[in-house]
């Protein structure tokens, strides 16, 4: 009997390598699971391979299996090349357990801007499992896979890894290919690991990081160390005020986020308050402003023509209009219209120009703290797992769920969601952000904090 | 600069080429007024000596070796095309 609940990533490979499990049983332990988290959009059956399953996520191309980014746009659409990082995974023996839930475009907060309907959350499937990544992170937590793939371009990994209790990484700018991922916003989009424990999130992030020559923005990357070590002795960590005290930050996220502070005291950490005044109060308009510019441009390809959803119609820019207003949602509307205002003759150097700037005042502000410390912390989302329904008619106030993650983002640095805890029964995630190309540092410091922490990964209505 | 006129949202979606109906106009109207009061606060900061960045990476001039390699066939070039007349692809008159 295998626990797909319980069962580490690093514990199936050894098992399935030590022949006590064959792959194909494996595989078959989470693909016989039935998703009543609506994880999934398109599962698959066995490829077969050397290696455990993974699941990976709509905005990720796999050739020959169905990948609409949580679009009507793309419906029906069936990639005829791998995705640098499905090809990595393959070469691997890693055998593809199916498509997982998004938001469209990888746009939101919850995957209820998903075309095909919201994913739930494992803890409390009335509550959404954060997003747009989701599925991947209640496909991980809900056993249906031991590990995934997801991106992230304001906090898509890691928040939906917060929501739903589990260890997600967003790699420094770079480090992970972005060719065959469907783009949202180039200048911030990177791929990830979504994992039980931050060893088999190094794992995972070691089988697919690296210079890619299909993808011009990757570089050499360090060599992943799997962690081991259990204390922090000498590792400096900086508490920035302003992500630890912001305003909608609920009481019982703060709670146990300071323990978890106290905890890294206690393994010998360094710990010392800092501050990033400006990156926290203007990060998101920032944001809202780059990557729906980047988005219109990148959703301009969609134009039913080449592939995708085309609608009927007379002549071929009624075609092109109607097309684009039948396909997107409203979310890839919004951020279309906003993104072409703020690049529209007339406002470029108020808007987008100004919001580059921003971005610079973000980058220093970072640079300046991590000369006194290894990495910061600080909750990874304001609040724990919200109702499916509650912020869907408030567009503003589902974009304040970034307001921790985001500033990184902007600054192309790595941040890693280990869970720390519980507040009203529902999971807690601690966010820990290094210089670029600091993922090692991550990983040690997420790992020994992980095992101090103990926290059980299996939701309580599930054990 | 705060809100955005229900003309700037139709100026806006047709730059977009993005048709909408008369309810997604008022909708998105209210809703953009809001996003964009908000993110215009980017505008609060004095940002006179402060130098654009436009990517996170210091990386320039990455290039590929010019040489040929396998490409994908005309029919896995076609294979997700709504409508296809041989090697092009159909579309209705301009």
């Amino acid at each position: 009997m295998i626990d797909t609940l319980r069962l580490t990533a690093e514990e199936a490979w050894r098992l399935v390598d030590g022949r006590e499990i064959s792959g194909a049983e494996l595989f078959a332990a989470y693909a016989g699971r039935e998703d009543d988290l609506h994880a999934y959009l398109h599962r698959c059956d066995d490829p077969g391979g050397d290696g455990i399953p993974i699941a990976i996520k709509d905005v990720i191309g796999t050739k020959g299996v169905p990948t609409t980014a949580g679009s009507k746009i793309l419906e029906g659409y069936v990639p005829v090349f791998d995705s640098t990082v499905a090809s990595r995974c393959k070469q691997r023996g890693l055998r593809l357990l199916g498509k997982t839930n998004t938001d469209e475009f990888a746009m939101g907060s919850s995957t209820e801007n998903s075309a095909f309907g919201p994913s739930r959350n494992p803890w409390d499937p009335t509550r959404v499992p954060g997003g747009s990544g989701g599925g991947s992170a209640a496909a991980v937590t809900g056993g249906l896979a031991p590990w995934a793939l997801g991106s992230d371009t304001g906090g898509s990994i890691k928040q939906p890894s917060a929501l739903c209790g589990n260890v997600g990484l967003r790699p420094t700018y770079g480090t992970v290919s972005r060719y065959g991922v469907v783009a949202f916003a180039s200048s911030l989009d990177q791929v990830g690991p979504v994992a039980k424990t931050v060893r088999d999130c190094a794992f995972l992030y070691s089988i697919i990081a690296g210079r890619d020559e299909n993808d011009s923005t990757t570089v050499e990357v360090p060599t992943v160390e799997l962690p081991g070590a259990e204390d922090l002795t000498g590792v400096r960590i900086g508490v920035p005020k302003e992500m630890n005290e912001a305003e909608g930050i609920e009481p019982g996220v703060s709670a146990a986020v300071r323990r978890a502070i106290e905890l890294a005291e206690s393994l010998g950490a360094e710990v010392g308050e800092c501050s990033l005044p400006r990156s926290v109060e203007y990060g998101v308009a920032c944001y809202y402003l780059v990557a729906p510019a980047e988005a219109s441009s990148n959703l301009g390809r969609y134009d039913g023509v080449r592939y995708g959803l085309r609608s009927d119609a007379a002549d071929f820019r009624e075609m092109l209009m109607q097309t684009r207003h039948d396909g997107f949602g409203d979310e890839p509307k919004r951020r279309i219209m906003i993104g072409t205002y703020a690049l529209s003759s007339g406002y470029y150097d108020a808007y987008y120009g100004t919001a580059q700037k921003v971005r610079t005042v973000i980058r220093r502000e970072h640079a300046d703290v991590f000369e006194s410390f290894d990495l910061i912390v600080s909750p990874t989302s304001p609040t724990v797992a919200f109702k499916i329904g509650e912020k869907v008619d408030n567009p503003l106030a589902m974009y304040l769920n970034d307001l921790l993650t985001i500033p990184s983002c902007m600054a192309g640095l790595p941040g890693l969601n280990i869970p720390c805890g519980l507040s009203e029964g529902l999971p807690v995630g601690l966010q820990l952000i290094g210089p670029q190309f600091s993922e090692n540092t991550l990983f040690r410091a997420g790992h020994a904090l992980e095992r101090a922490l103990g926290f059980d990964s299996v939701p309580e209505r599930l054990r | 600069m705060a809100g955005i006129s229900r003309d700037e949202v139709l100026h806006v979606a047709r730059l977009a080429r993005l048709e909408l109906t008369d309810e997604e106009v008022g909708r998105f109207q209210e809703q953009l007024s809001e996003i964009i009061e908000a993110i215009s606060k980017v505008s609060q900061l004095d940002l006179s000596d402060v130098p654009p960045t436009a990517h996170p990476l210091e990386i320039a001039n990455t290039w590929a070796e010019d040489e040929p390699r396998p490409s994908l066939t005309l029919d896995e070039v076609f294979a997700n095309a709504p409508d296809r007349d041989d090697g092009y692809f159909r579309v209705p008159p301009a």
